[in-house]
């Protein structure tokens, strides 16, 4: 990767209109799936994310890396309204989705999170069995019925997340039985289950040994065609590796928000250059 | 000029025997308790043990025309000081049941009064010194000796030593704890549903919070006032019957339920719940299918334990009127019962020698239970413990 850059001013990145990344990738889809505009959210009297825009794209995957505590996580579960369960939090501004505002009154968060996925920092199966962490949804929602129909979800969830081979002949085991790598892949499984549109994944690997991080990396790779994946990630390489638009946050701002390639090569930003080139954070 | 390993030790040697001294103190105070235990059951099994058995004479009974009407008759006239009168008085009622009997003698090997069942036992005993002789003779010729005391387990209350037994107590006991279970199993858990996983975390939670803490460590006998209080006086229900002591124990048993439940539902890691928000649960779903399943272990353990101590309780069922004299055994949950450790309470104050061995037998049978609901409890925590 070339880290060939010039300094440039912190204010250089200019966008025609708020919200979008600086420069296209032009391989990428450009549907917009979440379109979030002036996003304000305090912890009590803590300002956590300052004034957020950014059009997140479908069926992209878009990495959002930044130093620990710069807001990414909390941005993350603003999507998925996740933050409601935290009493002290405080939000003001759009986030947008199938045209309707997700913190709006008539919005129903549970009908929110069955369009909205999540993978967690930790891998978190049911302590049930495998069959059971990945029906269990489906089921709750309404979505299958048939004990035919049933197998055939699990299995085809199962298939997606690259688990199928290693788990087919132990589907009423436990879930957490499995390897840490399986067990997250499971839980995508679980999330892929119920169909949804997006995929959010909060540091999904940084619990994982490389080669399991490995294996994640290509599914996030493969579930992109289908799926709309939103990741928070420590690991720089990673976000270059899998994602096709890198927002960079620090200290609840959005930095800069960027086509991957253009982001590790030639960043717009001051700040955003450090942190890649690893001179802090 | 760095110290060597000699001059260190020197230099510890007074702290390693303190921590000996130490050591020794703590475990003289375990072995004092530990022989406070060994004393207590020894001293229960021996005098409690011998109330398993009772003493049976045989005897010659005459079922005549005039001994129906006058049962105390049906054996001679030596004998019949010597035999329980409450065998006695049922030779009427046998008679009737069956008629062939009449015109008949037979030998027959029937319970024989406390104070025979005192004297075979080497106890203090009231009979005279010519009662004493026969009664030796019969153990002579192996007319009387020692048996299973059947009638311990079998029968109510009586005032005649050798007729009571913990029969009708156990019924109560069973029947007060169902009730007891049945209103603060559901309302406890609930509670604690309520408080540890939707309510907000304010001031008015807080105060109910102190305040459960507050009921667990409340006098027992004030519980039983309330139950006095509300349920006999104001709703009107039976007095003395387990209906109203279930409740009254309930309400005592609640803030443990509450507190084992909420302690139960707190070790359940949040990563679960978040699974479960994270695949599009409501509250309630997320409770009743991933939390209430991982917690319900401990909220067992929990439950039983509160029991057990329900179980154990005398004092508010004196004030509800459980403590009373019940010689039959009966189902119902508005008759008047009584429960064990009320029995036992009011063996404890009969004066005959022969209700100490009842009141003692009554305790290793209360123990017994206690024992065995608190040993269940630890196996179900063990069984369903889950590694993280």
């Amino acid at each position: 990767m070339n880290m060939k850059v010039t300094p440039r001013g912190e204010h250089a990145m200019k966008q025609d209109q708020p919200g979008q990344p600086v420069t296209r990738n032009d391989d990428a889809n450009h549907d917009l799936s979440i379109r979030v505009r002036d996003l304000d959210l305090w912890y009590g009297d803590f300002h956590a994310l300052k004034s957020i825009n950014m059009d997140l794209y479908s069926k992209n995957v878009t990495a959002l890396i930044g130093p620990s505590g710069c807001g990414k996580s909390t941005f993350l579960r603003c999507l998925n309204r996740m933050n409601d369960l935290i009493p002290s939090v405080r939000i003001d501004g759009l986030v947008e989705m199938d045209g309707r505002d997700v913190n709006e009154p008539k919005m129903d968060e549970v009908a929110l999170r069955r369009r909205v996925g999540m993978v967690f920092q930790k891998p978190n199966p049911f302590p049930k069995s495998i069959y059971e962490n990945i029906i269990y949804a489906p089921k709750m929602h309404d979505l299958v019925s048939r004990k035919a129909d049933q197998d055939e979800l699990v299995e085809r969830a199962l298939r997606d997340a690259g688990l199928w081979e290693e788990v087919k002949d132990k589907l009423h085991q436990p879930g957490t039985s499995l390897s840490g790598g399986q067990q997250q892949r499971l839980c995508i499984a679980r999330a892929i289950a119920v169909q949804p549109d997006v995929i959010l994944m909060d540091e999904p690997t940084s619990a994982l040994d490389p080669i399991s991080t490995a294996t994640i990396e290509d599914l996030m790779d493969k579930l992109k065609k289908q799926y709309t994946i939103i990741t928070v990630t420590h690991n720089m390489q990673q976000a270059a590796r899998v994602a096709d638009y890198t927002a960079f946050f620090h200290l609840g701002e959005v930095v800069e928000y960027n086509d991957t390639k253009t982001m590790f090569s030639t960043p717009a930003t001051k700040k955003a250059e450090d942190y890649i080139t690893g001179r802090y954070g | 000029m760095p110290k060597s390993f000699d001059d260190i030790s020197a230099q510890l040697r007074a702290r390693h025997r303190k921590s000996a001294r130490l050591k020794w103190i703590s475990m003289g105070a375990l072995g004092l308790a530990a022989l406070f235990l060994v004393l207590f059951f020894a001293d229960m099994l021996v005098k409690g043990l011998p109330a398993f058995q009772q003493a049976q004479i045989q005897v010659e009974v005459d079922y005549s025309e005039e001994t129906s009407k006058m049962p105390l008759k049906a054996v001679d006239r030596d004998m019949s000081r010597l035999v329980s009168r409450g065998f006695l008085r049922l030779i009427p009622g046998r008679m009737e049941d069956n008629p062939d009997l009449l015109g008949t003698k037979k030998m027959e090997w029937v319970t024989a009064t406390a104070e025979v069942d005192q004297y075979l036992k080497g106890h203090y005993s009231r009979l005279k010194d010519d009662q004493k002789a026969i009664v030796d003779q019969l153990v002579d010729e192996g007319r009387a000796e020692l048996r299973f005391n059947s009638t311990f387990f079998t029968s109510g209350d009586s005032k005649m030593a050798e007729l009571s037994g913990i029969a009708s107590a156990a019924m109560g006991t069973v029947l007060t704890l169902l009730v007891t279970l049945a209103v603060s199993f559901p309302i406890g858990v609930m509670t604690a549903v309520y408080l540890e996983e939707f309510a907000p975390d304010n001031r008015f939670t807080q105060l109910i919070e102190i305040n459960i803490n507050n009921l667990a460590a409340i006098p027992s006998i004030l519980f039983g006032l309330l139950g006095l209080a509300v349920f006999i006086g104001f709703f009107g229900m039976p007095r003395s019957s387990p209906l109203v002591g279930g409740m009254t124990l309930a309400l005592m048993t609640l803030p443990v339920i509450i507190i084992a439940t909420r302690t139960a539902l707190r070790s359940v890691p949040d990563s679960i719940r978040h699974a479960a928000f994270g695949v599009g649960c409501s509250r309630w779903q997320m409770v009743r299918d991933h939390v209430l399943p991982i917690a319900l272990p401990g909220i067992m353990t929990g439950s039983i334990i509160g029991l057990a101590q329900a179980m154990g309780e005398t004092a508010p069922l004196i004030i509800v009127g459980m403590v009373a004299f019940i010689p039959d055994v009966s189902a119902s949950l508005s008759d008047a019962a009584t429960v064990l450790p009320a029995q036992i309470f009011t063996w404890a104050g009969e004066p005959e020698r022969a209700f100490i061995e009842k009141t003692s037998g009554g305790i290793l049978v209360l123990l017994a239970v206690l024992i065995t609901l608190n040993a269940t409890a630890v196996v179900l925590r063990k069984k369903f413990e889950r590694r993280w």
